[in-house]
């Protein structure tokens, strides 16, 4: 059933009763073309670009849980394409323009929201960061504009620029950046992978990886053995539990990433807005919370909430950044477990395993890249090779030393 | 989350340093580049209980290693790091 205006009339008239599921709930068939472990955003993804862009339809996409228990409904939903290295920008501009079609590629209003994504910055070492980000973004055909103070004034006028502290020297726009719908996100891949004949199974845990003789064969789950030559792994923060059900051990630790929204109030902030001098970045939902969210707590947790440190530390920098929202209340706070790699950028890549495909390694950027990562997680799977966009995010360049380093800090444990 | 420190006692997680994994072994100076590499880059990032490296940056600076549960943060054991036998 296509979604349109003149469905919504039509049902409308007949009290909403023509509405069908929006995707099927199929048993496992015993045999697929290619499995994908992991019903999140990178997951469905991969299925339905499998099935668009590579003709495959016998694929499954396996959720442990259902369709946006995960990282999915966990992120603070903001899209951008502000990388500084080659390795990632050309990826993350791909996922943009993706973003900026999807709505009319899935049929599903995934509410993609272009408000801009602000990235202030409080010193002249920080504007020289961000002036070399931004010549960087435009050298690889991205939007970028370096605001001064008075423009970012103009655009923001309620941030605090009365701190001595961390005055505001300006900032890193980039237009095109916004927000989505995270949760419609998911559902739109969903169905619209569905719709090409992509089966999704909920409640299907994977348990094992059948290998021998160095190919995959298929999956172990708790809905019997899966059968397929090809199974991508898009699991996030629980990539290593899920790969060393096959040997492998990761360059990846798990972290938690807490979120936040306070109660509902006017409109009062209408773009994205990141603080320069601490970890927070800030938006507002359009049933009027703010959305904001910090850094990761700062050591391995699997558990999908955080600790009271933490909460500290956001609120402090969100009154540091706006000190009218020291009135707010906090009304929820949520986490989400990350797949922080050794240097920060993400894993899309073959293993040493003949048919087992990585997707990993997000740290707290997972969301923004969904469109991309799908679509170059299904090329790499398909044509068993990656796709130019996703080249160097390769499992093997912690030992070669061809890190994708976008803080210049060296790829180690606890970069983060 | 509160750690117990064996010199200082119970106190907040947040006057701790945390320094991650702490059963890999340090390889020998002409080990291959690849055992260099997994022992830098590459983490067992368990379910569950997990030795780790946490310092008491705020209180006496010794290094711990924390026996943790990943998921619910119980904490089974905390050691000072120089009376650990080395896991093999």
């Amino acid at each position: 059933m296509s979604y349109s205006f003149l469905r919504i009339a039509r049902e409308a008239l007949r009290g909403g009763t023509g509405w069908s599921r929006a995707w099927r709930d199929p048993a496992p068939k015993p045999q697929y073309d290619a499995i994908v472990v992991g019903g999140g955003g990178h997951g469905l993804a991969t299925g339905y670009y499998l099935a668009k862009e590579h003709g495959l339809t016998n694929v499954a996409v396996l959720e442990r849980g259902w369709i946006g228990s995960g990282n999915a409904g966990r992120n603070t939903t903001i899209i951008r394409s502000n990388y500084l290295l080659p390795g990632n920008e050309p990826f993350y501009e791909h996922s943009m323009k993706l973003w900026e079609g999807l709505e009319q590629d899935l049929n599903f209003n995934t509410m993609v929201s272009q408000r801009g994504v602000l990235n202030l910055f409080h010193s002249d070492a920080a504007r020289d960061a961000a002036a070399r980000r931004g010549n960087a973004m435009r050298l690889n055909g991205v939007d970028a504009e370096l605001l001064d103070a008075a423009q970012v004034r103009a655009m923001v006028p309620q941030l605090e620029f009365a701190s001595t502290r961390f005055p505001i020297k300006g900032g890193l726009l980039q237009k095109r950046g916004g927000t989505a719908r995270h949760d419609a996100v998911v559902w739109g891949y969903a169905r619209a992978a569905d719709r090409r004949g992509v089966d999704i199974i909920q409640n299907c845990e994977v348990t094992g990886i059948r290998v021998e003789g160095g190919r995959v064969l298929g999956v172990e789950t708790t809905r019997g053995f899966i059968g397929s030559a090809k199974v991508g792994l898009a699991c996030a923060g629980h990539s290593s539990v899920v790969a060393a059900m096959a040997g492998l051990r990761l360059p990846i630790e798990s972290h938690v990433l807490q979120a936040f929204v306070s109660e509902a109030i006017k409109p009062m902030i209408d773009t994205v807005v990141t603080f320069g001098a601490g970890h927070f970045y800030i938006s507002q939902s359009d049933k009027g919370s703010l959305v904001f969210g910090g850094d990761i707590d700062g050591y391995n947790s699997y558990a999908q909430r955080g600790n009271m440190p933490l909460v500290e530390d956001v609120a402090e920098a969100c009154v540091a950044l706006l000190p009218q929202s020291s009135r707010l209340r906090m009304l929820r706070s949520w986490g989400g477990v990350m797949d922080m790699s050794m240097d920060g950028s993400p894993i899309i890549d073959r293993t040493p395993i003949d048919g087992l495909y990585l997707n990993a390694g997000w740290c707290y950027g997972g969301f923004k890249a969904t469109p991309a990562s799908g679509w170059c997680f299904a090329h790499t799977i398909a044509r068993n090779e990656a796709h130019a966009l996703n080249a160097a995010m390769r499992l093997d360049r912690f030992a070669s030393g061809a890190v994708i380093d976008e803080k210049g800090a060296g790829a180690q444990p606890n970069l983060h | 989350m509160r750690i117990q420190c064996p010199h200082c006692g119970e106190r907040g997680s947040e006057e701790f340093l945390f320094r991650g994994a702490a059963d890999p072994q340090r390889p020998a100076a002409d080990a291959s580049a690849e055992a260099w590499s997994d022992y830098v880059h590459l983490r067992d990032n368990p379910v569950g209980p997990y030795n780790e490296l946490w310092q008491h940056q705020h209180g006496c600076r010794r290094w711990l290693v924390v026996n943790r549960d990943t998921t619910t943060h119980e904490i089974f054991s905390v050691i000072d790091a120089a009376n650990r036998e080395r896991v093999a």
